[in-house]
């Protein structure tokens, strides 16, 4: 079953011989995104902190960052690149849709909720 | 015409049984499925922090000023170095889970059992880990004061910039204020342990330390804690109701009683699937050892398992973001 197994990762980019050599690859890979998420996070170069749609930028890298590792450990610890398409978008597909969807919604409402919060005649800090 | 009689049948053999058109058999299909429902789960309970923490976004405790401790550095302001720890432990153990998975595949038992085993022990680090992470976050390590409207009030030194612990600072006053238990008062009221320190030993302390400032729950425009004049501070201490020591699920000394109760919440639910696998490993590494699935022809189990092991650590690279980098 072992040759199965779709051996490069980044898009053909780094091949790898064996599945086994492929793990370590993506463990260095996930390390390293891991080591600059922390760094960041304990720095917080000033040049990061501008706003943007109302998350800081140092945030929105953080988000992105995260994306980046769970795709790695989804494609690759958990084999999804080797199932067949098919498969693949029954899975995934429905977190694309509804995650998204559930953020969108509550955040908005978030936003509201602290605008109304902030205009109203009742104070909330006593 | 030859040629659609062949496509046709062919057709009808994918969709009329007895073969596999997504190519996964029913376990490692159902595991998958299972996965998608708990990730709506977890996403449940992350948007619905998300939610509560833009609708107070201004006033939001900060991450690294809340989880700063790592083990034996006693004192040493260490934000974020351990849940780091933690992230690492956790990749690594979905690492030697992998492993096993592909051992497996060769059909290698000795090599699949020594990797389960590891696994086992990452997974037991991480939830012991995690446990130490409650520990400090409900004893707490300042204290704070509450006032009428639920808002926290921290003490910084004003020389300095550095948190103040209440219990240092206040002054000791004499009273015979004594725990309420049910054997000695009335049957049907409780209450949990008192503070260390009175809230009038606190206020006093408070005047009598003219170099305290109270720091309020407010973020200002850099995104850091308001800090108060000693002039304010002064006159918002009037306000304070309750002293408020460590956290559990009504109030706790970092800011917004929401905070403690998504902290609790989300890390609980997420150690106790660690746990879980955890335990889900062990009777796997057993029926390895045993040579279950040598007799069977296929280690395919190890496989599901895995499945879930790396969902697990999936969800912590989720919370790690939301709750401690974000």
């Amino acid at each position: 079953m072992a040759a199965e197994h779709k051996l490069s990762i980044f898009r053909g980019l780094l091949k790898f011989k064996s599945n086994e050599q492929k793990i370590w690859g993506v463990l260095i890979f996930l390390s390293i995104v891991t080591t600059i998420e922390v760094g960041l996070g304990i720095n917080k170069p000033a040049f990061l902190l501008h706003s943007f749609l109302q998350i800081k930028i140092l945030n929105w890298i953080f988000i992105l960052l995260t994306l980046v590792k769970a795709y790695y450990i989804a494609w690759d610890f958990m084999h999804l690149r080797d199932e067949t398409s098919g498969f693949m978008n029954s899975i995934v597909l429905p977190l694309l849709i509804l995650i998204p969807y559930l953020v969108f919604i509550l955040i908005i409402e978030a936003d509201y909720i602290y605008d109304m919060m902030q205009a109203g005649f009742q104070s909330w800090n006593f | 015409m030859e040629v659609s009689t062949v496509n046709e049948s062919e057709e009808l053999e994918v969709w009329s049984g007895g073969n596999k058109p997504l190519q996964a058999n029913y376990g490692k299909m159902m595991m998958w499925f299972f996965i998608v429902s708990d990730a709506l789960t977890f996403s449940g309970f992350l948007v619905s922090y998300g939610f509560s923490r833009f609708k107070n976004i201004n006033s939001w405790p900060i991450a690294d000023q809340v989880f700063t401790h790592f083990p034996f550095l006693h004192g040493v302001d260490a934000p974020m170095y351990y849940v780091a720890f933690m992230t690492f432990i956790l990749i690594f153990s979905s690492v030697t889970m992998v492993l096993a998975v592909d051992a497996g595949h060769n059909m290698n038992k000795s090599k699949a059992a020594f990797y389960m085993l590891l696994t086992i022990f990452g997974g037991a680090i991480f939830v012991g880990s995690q446990a130490w992470e409650w520990k400090n976050f409900i004893n707490g390590e300042y204290g704070a004061l509450e006032t009428k409207g639920g808002q926290i009030l921290q003490f910084v030194n004003g020389e300095n910039g550095k948190r103040a612990v209440i219990h240092d600072f206040s002054k000791t006053i004499l009273t015979d204020r004594t725990n309420h238990i049910k054997s000695k008062g009335v049957w049907y009221f409780s209450e949990k342990s008192l503070p260390s320190v009175s809230l009038l030993e606190v206020k006093e302390g408070f005047k009598l330390n003219s170099n305290l400032l109270i720091r309020t729950e407010i973020l200002d425009e850099k995104g850091e804690k308001t800090i108060l004049s000693r002039k304010e501070s002064l006159e918002i201490i009037e306000h304070a109701q309750l002293v408020v020591e460590g956290a559990n699920l009504i109030r706790n000394e970092y800011g917004n009683r929401l905070f403690a109760n998504f902290f609790f919440f989300i890390t609980g639910f997420h150690g106790f699937h660690v746990f879980s696998g955890v335990v889900i490993n062990i009777i796997i590494f057993f029926n390895i050892i045993i040579g279950t699935y040598e007799r069977r022809g296929h280690y395919e189990m190890v496989e599901k398992v895995g499945l879930y092991w790396h969902f697990v650590d999936l969800v912590w690279v989720f919370v790690f973001t939301f709750f401690y980098l974000v």
